[in-house]
């Protein structure tokens, strides 16, 4: 089978459907020892009696078929993402340069210290930098992803209070507006929840924290610039609090593109935190992953840190198993490497000075888009923000009820760009969430705007045009609710064994 | 300068205008003076890179791992296997490698057709009727299904063979102790004793028993007994299995597993000292509003038109926060993609090809390592796969840096994670070990027990015939 016929209901067929028996996209090695019959090497109830079903195609129809899939996507590369809180911006194609060396690609994880030496001091100098970047004394690399770096930070913090004997600290405050990953992490450390609800201003209400605030609270956890972009101005007094109850201050990194060279999440008060190098240095998305999340602490939570780190004794670096304190290892062998190398060149291609107007850049573009569509738009806070923004639907909805965010942001596909984040924070009703980042030309931005008011306008005029969006992606309007009620999971339905 | 950054000065000042603040300080003060005064970077260099500068460093770096010059015996959860050029070509194209999380489908149905065929190849490996779209790794994918199973039992014993992955083992201690709550036991299934009995007084407690398929040294588990104690006590059956074994041996669903995990590494990802990775978790439907971690599932769009979209997110954190499944809010996409594209090039004869052919070096070598003096199984008895522990008579310390002289990375020495594995190594043989490289493993094992064996031990032979026979 071919590309799908014209009129054909289906975008792209399913590999299995281009398969066809005998066929094979590879040339394999032949075995080269002597064959032993099978049944002499493995018991027969051991052997598998049914072939899975994997698809049998060529390479030119196999290759054909994932490039007719990619052109089905949108990516950073093609058109812009003003995505807030999940931070697309450019890949420095540099980076990709790790793939391409042997050196790095074909390394086990088992190899011996003395020789892995430039991949151990890709893995120190990286925890060297991010302690500066962050101002803290100690970091591992060990997370996959941010939210495996969340979950390490409370689990040193519940792994301190086990250690010294305080045993009566259930509780973790976290904001209504905080990721949803905050509250899910806390809870897989056994902690009960404790959400604040956040001021008119979007930030820490400080009474209502003094009130959740007691001897049993072991932290509380915040985003700073907060989850709507702003800078949480009392941050000092906060975190000053939280102590004087004997918590730990937990900081979610997502933001850190927001403040880097201008302040350090440490001086704020944070004894730990985590950092998404996707977000603030560049790793690939990917569609979703692989992600790394690096975790940096304070000297009194530092003990507690995953083994192995990453530590150099003058002439050699090595891996130091020797942590009798630590939480325990988190990830098989010592994490993401190739996100780590990757985000040491990025670090590495901007320097001190360039990173600090890495974040100069994207607070500028963020409040220069806010500037440039708070006309047409609600803006949510106003006020200076950092990285990003918050709209919403107001303006639009006295229009036509239905004109909901969902709506407006699937019309933006026909114009070419990816939505904002939208729903998110919880606490704004209808939010649009809004972040350009620092690898966004003017230009960019001005025709983002222009498309943006053209929605404004067509939300005006004929309103039918943006419910029924998009009209112009490959697919229209997906229904996810019948994909919910009957899950169809699985091409065969059900499993060859 | 910063050539990733598009903005002139001129342009700067434009938006600077537009915003109506004379300085980009001002878009900073709310930051607290003093956090502001006390910035200053110590450690990071002051000037960026340029990329050539940045593409040499790389290079140089990668060159101080003189591991990858030497040929790689290595194994033990993560294998040197050949990846066709056409994996790398497609996961390096941008519209899959720099697309985000596929949550607007009209936009990204690229990246989820691409799981939802993943899902469906892990399904027919495994035997299972639905797996996810992957989580960080395999030992975070036993550790979650250890979880699934307290969740849908509703009970906190978790029994683990000792032959599991001993990272995988660590993990799931590492969740567990941070759950609390939760008791994690080991057992050896060569020597199961009261632990898979199902009188045992803790036995109805058992919310799951694990056990890695081939083991972590290779072997063949018996899953018989495991089976049976499930059934008796009502906990679940927990496989971890390498995924190119899948090619020849029996799906874990057709031996009655509940879930089945592992990493997906050797379908076409790189070593990369250590990841990423990916981890697979299949299971069985009537589980799924149990599973962690992303779905995709078939649907229409409003036209009719068959399309694909994130489906049952209600189990996810970002909808369900602290009472999600888990707090894992990414997948392995990219690795994903790579598998996908691996196991469609391979297809179901390479995969099985693969597979006996690593089966078949592994035992050459073992075979010859074994006709030397002194060369023991460190199971004898259990069947392996394409992984072998032998034990030596001579420690392995000299003995791998022997090797390592002779262009060998010789294998892991087992008893840094099993205290009764005394000169053991660890060696696994894939489709990169070339014959060649097994006779001259062979050959240099030979020479040095030649020189070091202990005094009693016979010596081994000038030339070993059935290597020249086969090789």
């Amino acid at each position: 089978m071919n590309a799908p016929l014209l009129n054909t209901p289906v975008l792209e067929p399913s590999i299995f459907e281009l398969s066809h028996a005998g066929a094979q996209g590879v040339s394999l090695s032949a075995i080269g020892v002597d064959e032993t019959p099978l049944e002499s090497l493995i018991p027969p109830e051991f052997l598998r009696e049914t072939a899975p079903r994997l698809p049998e195609i060529s390479q030119m129809d196999a290759v054909r078929h994932f490039l007719r899939l990619s052109q089905l996507n949108h990516c950073i590369d093609k058109e812009f993402y003003p995505l807030g809180s999940c931070t697309m911006k450019y890949n420095p194609k540099v980076c990709d340069y790790y793939g391409m060396l042997d050196g790095l690609t074909r390394l086990h994880p088992m190899t011996p210290g003395h020789l892995s030496q430039g991949a151990l001091k890709i893995i120190y100098t990286l925890q060297q930098y991010l302690a500066d970047i962050t101002g803290f004394d100690a970091v591992s690399l060990q997370q996959a992803a941010g939210a495996q770096g969340e979950l390490v930070g409370i689990m040193m913090i519940k792994a301190h209070f086990a250690h010294i004997g305080d045993t009566q600290r259930t509780e973790v405050i976290v904001p209504d507006s905080a990721h949803g990953t905050n509250p899910a992490s806390a809870a897989m450390c056994g902690y009960k929840i404790v959400e604040i609800k956040s001021g008119a201003n979007g930030l820490v209400d400080l009474d209502r924290l003094k009130a959740a605030l007691s001897e049993k609270t072991a932290a509380v956890m915040l985003t700073n610039p907060s989850t709507v972009g702003l800078f949480e101005k009392d941050i000092l007094e906060i975190t000053r609090l939280v102590h004087e109850v004997g918590a730990f201050m937990y900081y979610d990194g997502a933001n850190l593109n927001a403040v880097m060279g201008q302040a350090k999440p440490a001086q704020m008060g944070f004894d730990v935190m985590h950092i998404n190098t996707h977000k603030t240095f560049a790793t690939p998305h990917g569609g979703g992953g692989p992600g790394c999340g690096p975790v940096a602490v304070t000297k009194t939570l530092a003990p507690y840190l995953p083994a192995p780190i990453a530590d150099f004794d003058g002439q050699q670096y090595f891996l130091n198993e020797d942590r009798p304190l630590s939480v325990g290892k988190v990830k098989a062998f010592y994490g993401n490497f190739e996100m780590m190398a990757r985000a040491l060149t990025y670090i590495q291609a901007y320097g001190s000075q360039g990173l600090s107007q890495v974040s100069q850049d994207a607070v500028l573009n963020a409040n220069y888009l806010k500037a440039c569509l708070q006309e047409d738009y609600q803006v949510a806070f106003d006020q200076v923000c950092k990285h990003e923004f918050i709209l919403t639907n107001a303006k639009q909805k006295v229009h036509d009820s239905h004109l909901n965010t969902m709506a407006i942001v699937k019309r933006l596909m026909d114009y070419g760009y990816h939505p904002p984040t939208v729903y998110f924070p919880l606490i704004v009703p209808e939010a649009m969430m809004i972040e350009p980042t620092e690898t966004e030309s003017k230009a960019t931005l001005d025709h983002f705007v222009a498309a943006m008011k053209a929605i404004a306008e067509e939300c005006r005029t004929q309103p039918e045009l943006v419910l029924n969006a998009p009209h112009t992606t490959p697919v229209s309007k997906v229904d996810e609710v019948a994909a919910a009620r009957n899950p169809n999971l699985n091409y065969f339905g059900q499993s060859a064994s | 300068m910063y050539n990733f950054l598009p903005h002139t000065e001129a342009e700067r000042q434009l938006m600077l205008a537009k915003i109506g603040v004379k300085s980009i300080d001002a878009l900073f003060s709310d930051i607290p003076a003093a956090l502001r005064q006390n910035m200053q970077y110590s450690v990071l260099p002051q000037q960026g890179l340029t990329e050539a500068e940045l593409q040499a460093e790389l290079q140089a770096l990668a060159r101080q791992n003189k591991g990858t010059e030497l040929t790689c015996f290595l194994g033990g959860g993560a294998y040197n296997r050949f990846i066709p050029m056409a994996v790398n070509t497609i996961a390096s194209r941008s519209e899959f490698y720099t697309a985000y999380t596929p949550y607007q489908p009209e936009i990204a149905q690229g990246t989820l057709q691409v799981t939802y065929e993943f899902q469906t190849m892990i399904c027919e490996l495994t035997g299972m009727d639905v797996a996810n779209a992957s989580v960080y790794d395999g030992a975070s994918a036993v550790t979650e299904a250890a979880f699934m199973a307290m969740r849908t039992t509703r009970r906190h014993r978790i029994l683990i063979a000792n032959s599991v992955h001993p990272d995988y083992r660590k993990v799931l201690q590492t969740y567990a102790n941070g759950l609390g709550e939760v008791t994690v036991e080991t057992f050896d299934p060569l020597k199961p004793g009261e632990a898979l009995n199902p009188n045992h007084p803790q036995a109805q407690k058992t919310a799951c028993v694990i056990v890695q398929v081939p083991n972590y040294w290779g072997g063949l588990e018996e899953t018989q007994s495991i089976r049976q104690f499930c059934q008796a006590t009502g906990a679940l059956f927990i496989v971890s299995a390498e995924p190119v074994s899948l090619g020849l041996l029996k799906a874990p669903g057709s031996y009655g597993a509940d879930i089945v995990t592992g990493d997906i590494q050797p379908l076409g990802n790189h070593l990369s000292f250590g990841g990423p990775y990916g981890g697979y978790i299949a299971t069985q439907n009537k589980y799924v509003r149990q599973l962690p971690g992303r779905l995709v599932g078939k649907t229409v769009d409003r036209h009719g038109k068959q399309c694909y979209t994130l489906t049952l997110q209600t189990r996810e954190q970002h909808i369900r926060r602290e009472k999600a499944t888990s707090n894992i809010c990414t997948n392995q996409a990219l690795n994903v993609l790579k598998a996908t594209v691996y196991l469609t090039l391979v297809g179901p004869n390479g995969l099985k090809h693969l597979a006996n052919l690593s089966l078949q070096r592994t035992h050459a070598l073992a075979s010859a390592l074994r006709k030397l003096p002194g060369v023991n199984l460190y199971k004898p008895g259990q069947a392996f796969f394409s992984e072998v522990a032998l034990r030596f008579p001579v420690p392995v310390a000299p003995l791998l840096q022997h090797l390592e002289q002779e262009g060998i990375l010789g294998g892991i020495a087992l008893e840094r994670f099993y205290p009764d594995a005394k000169n053991c190594l660890l060696i696994a043989c894939t489709e990169m070990t070339s014959p060649s490289e097994i006779e001259r493993y062979v050959e240099a094992v030979r020479k040095f027990l030649k020189l070091n064996a202990p005094p009693g031990t016979p010596q081994p032979p000038e030339i070993l015939q059935q290597m020249e026979a086969t090789c």
